[in-house]
């Protein structure tokens, strides 16, 4: 395996503004967040509290809220804030212009290990 | 060994007589209580909230089971004591005899039923103690019931108007030719029979009552001039009259009531007496003041240690929500008397001071009574008011040039200006014990002074005295700010919205303020829908700043998945649309299919990408979105009503489907959930709903503010309506009042519990001009709110929501 295997998943256009879309790897969802001053993170679409879909969520600031019980997640490191323990697993990501790129290396870890 | 102290009545004088007595931690007595009411001490002044519905029976406890033990009191209530014998030293009662060294007579005082045919019928009640309460209550429980309360006293008023503000029609009934002619001098008796007839209180004066009718039980009430009143609940409260016969019967002097001297002692050196039953000096006590000075001075005598009772001034205060009254003193007119008096009607305030040699005799307050403590302070001190004759009707604020605001009056009140009427506490009682006891809460200064404790109507002097005495560091009324990301609360938000005219999020956070750059998952939402319901028309609804449910229209559950509920309008459904229902079922695969509470069927299980074809296909066959997943308005319940039911008296299904018709779509600050009923037995359980019909033969009742959730709350009686439009046209405006005042996420009985029953009823039922502008609002709103967010997006909106972005396979990665 080499160092990286970036991947273009879309176009920042396809992401609503402090919204987010998922990416599916067969039984893995990546989310894609756009936050108000347009910068894209990726992260496991999975909550560490009851595994939530954190795409469906609020999006402020560079964090997200899970839909399903309120935890705040940072979206530049995956960790929750506040009082709550846990954290997401994120994946690198890269912009050539429109184009958005994710590097799936760890994804493709994460499948063959599930 | 200890001696036996034996007190006849549990009631406001003897509880306080009690704490006085273990106050200095000596127990020189063994203590057995006797209580005729099978319950301990508790604020009989608190009664009427309890009535009224404002306050619980637990919140007026003044002595609970644990204080009891604590200091070792027998109690023995729901006991009478039927007799004494002095000689032996002990008194009777069920239990037998129960021996004492010193005995005190706390028996109250029976209320005076006046000597009319049929006084005695079930269904007449006095208005003494809780279980009368309690037989009000399930009086006015009775949909369409109605009232007759003879006595327009301070009593018969407020059981008057609690009783109307739990729905009963209700007639007041007063011999004399004005209301509270004791208190009252006629022109500010006029102005409160104003008030209460605008609450829908019939007031009829110089009423004499000659029987009370019924066969079984009282039904109507018949006047001397032949006037007859209907009444389903006729409530005596013409006065009272000091119980005294196991006095009488044993021998003691006893004139109107037992007769004491000013260590409150009886005839009989070893028998004291205390509270409403007694005589002191020709005068009998109704008010509490002189009750609590007369157990302090005989907590003292037992403790043989030296005290005087002395008859005091009292003020009068009226405890009806929204009627500010106040009288002190002596206000008969007189020929050596001169009245000042300030009257604007307009206003609803009326002031009117007697003055005798330039002292104040008498004062009565109406409307505005925040000079009340200041002019009884001058009666009680007798003042020479000469220098300020000019401006002292205009209160203490206009003393000395400017005008002070209402904290710098407080501040200007001498220490010894009395602050709490019932339990005589003064003003530098109150600020000593802040300071030196470091008291923060109100609570605090309720528990260590008894201040505001009794009746409560002083609790705003005692908050401002706080303030002075503690600055910014008391703070009662506090804003809860709407999140982190600002220091405003949510009224604060909704109010600079409409005055600054701000439309978008980003507006809203750049001229307030906000912290954050783009607020969080609790002030977005909040926001988003404050302008919605602001600017219908032109707000452009952020989908972003709401909750997923409301973005796609559907409720997400613990695994991901969503569940889909179709409008069935007021729970009626047919063969086509179960059938569509089935299909659905079937083509996608959904695992589950439920009936829920508010009789609609759930499909729970859908996978988001299925939504718009799940959707395309329930609309085939009619459906639209049920909103089961909104901050708007859920579900209208209903029974089969008068189609149907031999009980039923009117069309509940056809009024719950025509409300649900005219109303779906609207957001609202939380879920709204109603039910029609065809008859009271309620079949539809409207009243536990946020909003509640409940039909009768003469009409529609409508109800609101219930809860069935976290917290389970009766529905409060709005009022009775004659026609189906009018029904629809008080809810239509409740919920637009409700929209455009809560704050997010605020259920309606919260609101409605902040805001008050009373002046909802006025804006909405009263106030016709008023109830024809939000329902205005509503129709207008509903223009741009009433589109099916389902067939939209079966057709292609927002597709982004439901489709992934893209979907890659393992081999393509690598």
């Amino acid at each position: 395996m080499s160092d990286h295997h970036w991947q273009a998943v879309g176009r920042l256009d396809d992401i609503p503004l402090r919204g987010a879309r998922c990416v599916k790897m067969g039984e893995i969802t990546i989310a894609v967040f756009r936050t108000a001053d347009n910068r894209v993170f990726a992260l496991e679409d999975r909550c560490p509290h009851r595994n939530g879909p954190l795409s469906q969520g609020i999006v402020h600031d560079a964090c997200v809220t899970c839909p399903l019980h309120n935890w705040v997640i940072s979206l530049e490191t995956g960790l929750a804030q506040g009082a709550d323990e846990g954290a997401v697993r994120t994946f690198p990501l890269k912009r050539d212009g429109e184009r958005i790129l994710i590097d799936l290396t760890r994804a493709m870890v994460m499948a063959v290990e599930e | 060994m200890r001696k036996k102290l034996v007190v006849v009545g549990a009631g406001m004088a003897s509880g306080r007589m009690l704490e006085h007595l273990f106050e200095d931690g000596t127990d020189a007595f063994d203590v057995t209580l006797f209580g005729a009411e099978p319950r301990g001490n508790y604020n009989r002044i608190m009664l009427s909230p309890v009535l009224a519905g404002e306050k619980c029976y637990e919140d007026i406890i003044t002595h609970d089971a644990e204080w009891y033990a604590a200091h070792d009191v027998a109690c023995r209530f729901g006991e009478t004591v039927t007799r004494i014998d002095r000689k032996a030293k002990v008194v009777f009662s069920r239990a037998g005899e129960t021996p004492y060294d010193k005995l005190v007579l706390a028996t109250g005082s029976a209320p005076f039923i006046i000597p009319v045919a049929g006084r005695d019928l079930p269904g007449v009640r006095a208005f003494r103690d809780l279980d009368d309460v309690e037989a009000m209550i399930a009086a006015a429980e009775k949909p369409g019931a109605r009232a007759v309360v003879i006595g327009g006293g301070l009593l018969g008023l407020e059981a008057a108007a609690a009783l109307r503000s739990r729905g009963m029609e209700v007639v007041v009934l007063h011999l004399m030719g004005h209301l509270m002619e004791r208190q009252l001098d006629p022109a500010a008796g006029y102005l409160l029979q104003k008030e209460l007839e605008g609450r829908g209180i019939k007031v009829h004066c110089k009423a004499q009552t000659k029987a009370i009718l019924g066969d079984g039980r009282a039904e109507a009430v018949l006047l001397e001039d032949g006037t007859v009143y209907p009444a389903d609940l006729v409530v005596m409260a013409v006065g009272i009259r000091p119980e005294t016969r196991i006095a009488v019967d044993a021998g003691l002097y006893v004139e109107r009531g037992i007769v004491v001297d000013d260590q409150m002692v009886t005839s009989d050196p070893d028998i004291l007496a205390i509270g409403e039953c007694v005589e002191h000096e020709r005068i009998c006590y109704g008010l509490v003041a002189p009750l609590y000075d007369m157990a302090k001075v005989a907590a003292a005598t037992l403790r043989e240690k030296a005290a005087t009772f002395r008859p005091v001034e009292t003020a009068t205060q009226l405890k009806v929500t929204g009627v500010n009254l106040y009288s002190a003193g002596d206000f008969a007119d007189g020929d050596d008397r001169e009245e000042i008096v300030l009257r604007d009607a307009a206003a609803g305030i009326y002031k009117r001071l007697v003055l005798k040699d330039n002292r104040i005799l008498g004062a009565v307050l109406y409307g505005d009574t925040a000079d009340g403590a200041w002019f009884f302070d001058l009666l009680k001190k007798g003042a020479d008011i000469s220098d300020q004759r000019d401006t002292l009707i205009f209160g203490q604020a206009y003393q000395g040039g400017g005008r002070l605001d209402s904290t710098a009056a407080v501040a200007a009140l001498p220490d010894e200006a009395e602050i709490c009427g019932c339990n005589g506490v003064c003003k530098g009682k109150i600020t000593g014990a802040i300071t030196e006891k470091g008291l923060t809460t109100l609570e605090a200064v309720r528990a260590h002074t008894k201040a505001s404790a009794s009746c409560g109507t002083c609790t705003g002097l005692v908050e401002q005295l706080m303030k002075l005495t503690l600055g910014d560091a008391y703070n009662p009324a506090a804003i809860t700010p709407v999140c982190g990301c600002t220091d405003l609360g949510h009224d604060e938000v909704r109010r600079l919205i409409r005055a600054k005219r701000l439309k978008t999020i980003p507006a809203v956070m750049q001229e307030l303020e906000w912290k954050t750059s783009c607020g969080c998952a609790k002030c977005r939402p909040a926001l988003n829908y404050y302008l919605v319901c602001e600017w219908p028309d032109e707000y452009a609804d952020d989908y972003q700043s709401r909750f997923v449910n409301e973005r796609v229209h559907a409720n997400i559950q613990k695994d991901g998945t969503y569940s889909v509920v179709p409008r069935m309008w007021g729970g009626v459904t047919s063969a086509k649309e179960l059938r569509a229902i089935a299909d659905v079922v079937e083509k996608f695969d959904i695992p589950m299919v439920k009936v829920t509470g508010g009789q609609r069927i759930d499909m729970l299980g859908v996978k988001k990408e299925d939504l718009p074809a799940v959707w395309a296909e329930l609309g085939k066959a009619g459906f639209v979105s049920g909103h089961a997943y909104a901050k708007g308005l859920r579900t209208v319940k209903t029974c089969v009503g008068s189609e149907w039911c031999r009980f039923g008296t009117q069309d509940s299904t056809g009024l719950g489907i025509r409300i649900e018709k005219f109303m779906w779509g609207s957001w609202t600050p939380a879920k709204v959930k109603m039910a029609v009923s065809g008859c009271p037995r309620n079949c539809a359980e409207a009243t536990c709903k946020d909003v509640g019909v409940i039909c009768v033969d003469s009409g529609y009742e409508i109800h609101f503010a219930g809860a069935a959730g976290l917290d389970i709350k009766g529905t409060e009686k709005l009022g009775l309506v004659r026609t189906e439009d009018e029904a629809l046209e008080v809810i239509v405006a409740l919920v637009q009042m409700y929209r455009e005042q809560a704050r997010y996420l605020e259920r309606i009985y919260k609101w409605a519990k902040r805001i008050g029953y009373d002046e909802i009823r006025r804006q909405v039922l009263e106030d016709k001009a008023r109830r024809k502008e939000y329902y205005d609002r509503f129709v207008f709103s509903q223009k741009f709110a009433q589109v099916d967010p389902w067939s939209e997006r079966a057709t292609g909106k927002d597709r982004h929501e439901f489709e992934p972005m893209a979907e890659l396979s393992l081999e393509a990665a690598e």
